[in-house]
């Protein structure tokens, strides 16, 4: 939590530098350090941004549920907007996990998608289940009620995230790769050092964005409020 | 180039896509919400109304 708060205090400018270098030493560590899969071979490299990526929009879910709380529990008059535009953020790096999950998929497996995995079903039921958030927020009229209605919602929606990550140990079947166990990583040396710099940088991304995304939103409402004045 | 560094070429491409669209559409969202704020800057204030009553006369 300290950690966040300080993030809060980095000016934007600092951030997307930061954020800019580090995916830079990311993608080049993927492409010219990290060694190949002993199994997967070169295909492997799509797991350090797509299993990144998928923590990143679970990150942002749960962001998305932790503020829709203080919304609800301390009436913080921020944060209704602060937990949509996480969920937005979400929605956006899941379509990412699904798409480079699909071509990863294609590689393996040879198919882009196998209905019979739960791993796969479940974080498409919470993408899609986060999809419809947007249409309940935009189906009521701006006011207390719309905050409520999708503070709600969203908190719901949180219970998904660990169904969605412990299907794949629920599950008989592994045809999907298990890479975080009880014993921690599934993997170790360059592999690791490089999946920890990628996770890095894409919750650092992920965090320039909201902040770039909630400055826009609140001066949108800002505006909006001047023109009614 | 091989079938996997295709796949893994797609992938990536995917991302930066994806990423880059999603930039664009902010900084199109945020170059148009300066232009409304410069707008309302520049608009001239509404001209008092007269608070006196109004009568009918004859």
């Amino acid at each position: 939590m300290r950690v966040v708060a300080r993030l809060y205090r980095v000016p934007l400018p600092t951030l997307a530098i930061a954020s800019l270098v580090l995916m830079t030493v990311a993608l080049t560590l993927v492409f010219y350090v990290a060694p190949n899969d002993a199994n997967q071979g070169f295909s492997q490299r799509i797991f350090y941004f797509h299993v990144s990526i998928a923590f990143t929009a679970y990150a942002c879910f749960a962001a998305g549920a932790w503020k829709a709380l203080l919304h609800l529990w301390k009436r913080d008059p921020r944060a209704d907007l602060e937990s949509y535009v996480a969920v937005h953020q979400g929605v956006i790096f899941g379509t990412l996990v699904l798409l480079t999950g699909s071509i990863w998929a294609k590689i393996s497996w040879g198919h882009w998608w196998l209905w019979g995995e739960d791993e796969l079903v479940l974080f498409l039921v919470l993408f899609l289940f986060y999809c419809a958030y947007f249409m309940l927020r935009f189906s009521v009229d701006l006011g207390p009620q719309r905050a409520n209605l999708s503070a709600v919602y969203a908190l719901f929606g949180v219970v998904l995230i660990p169904v969605s990550f412990l299907a794949i140990r629920i599950a008989k079947s592994f045809v999907h790769p298990e890479v975080f166990t009880l014993h921690g990583p599934n993997f170790g040396g360059w592999i690791l050092v490089t999946y920890c710099v990628a996770q890095a940088a894409l919750l650092l991304f992920a965090h320039t964005l909201y902040r770039v995304e909630l400055a826009g939103k609140r001066l949108d409402a800002r505006l909006r409020e001047l023109r009614l004045a | 180039m091989t079938t996997a560094e295709k796949y893994v070429t797609a992938a990536y491409c995917v991302v930066f896509a994806g990423v880059l669209v999603y930039v664009v559409l902010i900084a199109l969202k945020l170059q148009r919400l300066e232009r409304e704020v410069d707008e309302l800057e520049h608009r001239e204030p509404k001209p008092a109304e007269d608070e006196r009553e109004t009568v009918s006369v004859g």
